[in-house]
């Protein structure tokens, strides 16, 4: 019986974990195929997953492609990514109605079944404990994002292969998930699937399917699949990027890229980790009722740094480089990590190609002299 | 799980407007009481978050005496639809507020210090709780300076409250403003130029200083500090960026790695020196 955290096993198609889980209750959010492109969905078996499809991704790129059609995981990841569950993009945060001697304010709350998240890459379960240190950062926590997270268990795919826009070797998040899931799956080279278990939350949904154990051999061919993809992956993050960004604020790499850059805020809201929101007030016609609500926001919009007299960042270089030294650089200082987790998704999802990688490497590789 | 507004840090509380008065052609002072809970303890230079029913919600320091307990006093400027609506409220109105937030201008600490507070336009309200501070402690300072300046002798706020510090004679009050007007038997010019003369008869390495105003007025305030001797990590300033949550969560008051809104508003100069001559951080 799978009761060991840290067991492995063996198991022949996601099918029976897919029912498993929804059997136990769990609302299973997992990737289908949607607008042509991989999405985040809820999935009620394994048929919804977009088994035998493939991605090509480059700057600027995505296209999904056939691939063996008996692989089920053969995609990496697409635009959307975990934080539009956890940190829904519009979330109500309260509401105040219109009194005899002046106004009432009542709290709300999402309804959050509990919820597994289906195939979640290493660089995804990255981006989510990053985003744990932000919304709960010490002296305050959000309420939403700690109850969700409570109520949610991982399954982990490990990717078998790598995008060309993928560079999570490079920043220490994958290609292999060793821990921050319940259970992993590794879709072996000969078919069928390693099955890693994570948690005692993973053990109890593993408790009720047929697996056998896994074998030594057997472990080493999951291993290397992630040692395969990690082989694939040509893009690096310098490795001094923190402090060399911090020092080359006046760079001239940042008037070229701002040249390219269409202030689009696509990296921002495909991006895993950023969490940039606005407040805003929602009223009804009568004018009696009024709701706060939190939405995404984007530190590439010119209201983002507004302030009365007008924007603190006026060019786009000025909001580039504030993304950008943020991501890489000042995501140090406020939360001990970096902000990105080489998913490439800033990339592919960029109009224009421009490259986060290719933007870091030019400033690091000819620094500008610094004043002693 | 319930979240109650004790634990959820975006709900506001509910406060009364206790008695409301203009200051200025657009700026206006209010009183408030809070309907539930305890009466808000705050530090000189924290802020609250001030909801105006229907309109919004908008960061504005806090401007009363903190001494004082039971009375939360804010003085706004109406800049914006947030802002004017607090700016135009009676009273009797009902508001929400969230905080106190941020970090505080640390007066308590520097006691036996000749304290100079150096104050542009509306600078001065969130400079006022620790001018009270050193009001009420005098005996504690070594000296107490305040140089203010506004653009006109009509942008001059809390005007008659300043004539009384004047009047004091434990006190260095210097006011100036950038236009003239007729009547005005003051000074003019760029606070600078009373700063430079007041510090000129002081010793700088026994001088704290706390500067608000402008970022461009604190530039040149913390210039002529360093000039006549003030150490750079006994010089505050308090910084103003837009904020939506004031609890580090919207990103929106970003500066460098700091959060305004929980590291800053105020800041120890030498903390911030490396960014604040710069363009668009």
């Amino acid at each position: 019986m799978p009761d060991a955290k840290g067991a492995s096993f063996l198991l022949d198609s996601p099918g029976p974990l897919v029912d498993a889980l929804r059997r136990q209750g769990w609302r299973v959010i997992g990737p289908k195929l949607g607008q042509g492109a991989i999405v985040y969905e809820e999935i009620e078996s394994a048929a919804d997953l977009p088994r035998g499809l493939t991605d090509e991704q480059e700057g600027g790129h995505y296209r999904l492609r056939e691939g063996d059609p008996d692989r089920w995981f053969d995609y990496v990841v697409g635009p959307q990514n975990w934080k539009k569950w956890l940190f829904p993009a519009r979330q109500k945060l309260w509401s105040a109605e219109r009194s005899k001697d002046g106004f009432s304010v009542e709290s709300h709350e999402d309804e959050w079944p509990k919820t597994a998240i289906f195939g979640a890459r290493a660089c995804e379960i990255a981006a989510i404990e990053v985003q744990d240190r932000v919304f709960d950062n010490g002296d305050f926590a959000d309420s939403g994002y700690t109850k969700r997270r409570a109520g949610m268990l991982i399954v982990a795919v490990q990717c078998a292969r790598s995008a060309a826009t993928c560079f999570c070797a490079s920043m220490n998040t994958g290609p292999r998930a060793e821990a921050g899931f319940d259970v992993a799956l590794t879709e072996l080279e000969t078919g069928g699937f390693l099955v890693e278990c994570g948690s005692d939350a993973g053990a109890a949904v593993l408790d009720g399917l047929e697996l056998a154990d896994a074998s030594a051999a057997q472990q080493q061919a999951g291993e290397a699949v992630s040692h395969k993809a990690a082989a694939e992956q040509t893009r690096t993050m310098p490795a001094n990027v923190e402090s060399v960004l911090r020092d080359n604020l006046d760079h001239p790499r940042w008037e070229e890229v701002a040249e390219r850059c269409l202030s689009c805020a696509n990296c921002t809201l495909a991006c895993p980790t950023c969490f940039c929101s606005d407040v805003e007030e929602v009223n009804d016609l009568s004018g009696d009722h009024a709701e706060r609500w939190r939405v995404w926001d984007s530190c590439f919009s010119l209201d983002f740094s507004y302030i009365h007299g007008g924007a603190v960042r006026r060019s786009t270089l000025s909001r580039y480089r504030q993304w950008m030294t943020h991501k890489l650089s000042s995501w140090h200082d406020q939360f001990g990590t970096s902000g990105c987790v080489g998913c490439g998704r800033c990339i592919a999802w960029c109009p224009v190609g421009i490259d986060i990688t290719e933007e870091a490497g030019a400033i690091a590789a000819e620094p500008l002299a610094q004043e002693v | 799980m319930s979240v109650s507004a004790a634990t959820d840090p975006m709900l506001p509380r509910r406060y009364r407007v206790r008695k409301t008065w203009k200051e200025l052609a657009d700026v206006s002072t209010m009183e408030l009481e809070a309907l539930e809970g305890q009466s808000m303890a705050f530090q000189p230079g924290q802020f609250n978050m001030l909801y105006a029913f229907g309109v919004g919600e908008v960061a504005i320091s806090i401007s009363g005496d903190p001494a004082e307990e039971g009375k939360l006093v804010h003085t706004i400027r109406d800049v914006g639809a947030v802002s004017g609506a607090l700016a135009s409220v009676s009273d009797g109105d009902m508001i929400g507020v969230r905080g106190p937030f941020g970090s505080a201008w640390p007066v308590a600490e520097q006691t036996g210090r000749h304290i100079v507070f150096v104050a542009g336009g509306l600078g001065l309200a969130p400079l006022r709780p620790a001018i009270y501070h050193v009001l009420n402690n005098r005996d504690q300072y070594a000296g107490l300076t305040v140089v203010y300046g506004s653009r006109s002798p009509h942008d001059l706020l809390y005007a008659e409250e300043v004539r009384g510090w004047k009047s004091r004679f434990d006190t260095e009050i210097e006011v100036t403003v950038d236009h003239a007007e007729p009547g005005w038997t003051g000074q003019v010019g760029v606070v600078t130029v009373p700063l430079d003369r007041a510090l000129a008869g002081n010793n700088g390495a026994e001088v704290s200083a706390f500067v608000c105003g402008p970022e461009i007025m604190m530039r040149f305030s913390v210039m002529s500090l360093k000039a006549a001797g003030v150490s750079e990590d006994k010089i505050w300033i308090s910084m103003e960026r837009n904020m939506k949550c004031a609890i580090g969560f919207c990103g929106h008051c970003q500066f460098g790695g700091d959060f305004i809104c929980r590291d800053g508003p105020v800041f120890r100069h030498d903390h911030v020196a490396k960014l604040i001559n710069r363009k668009e951080v």
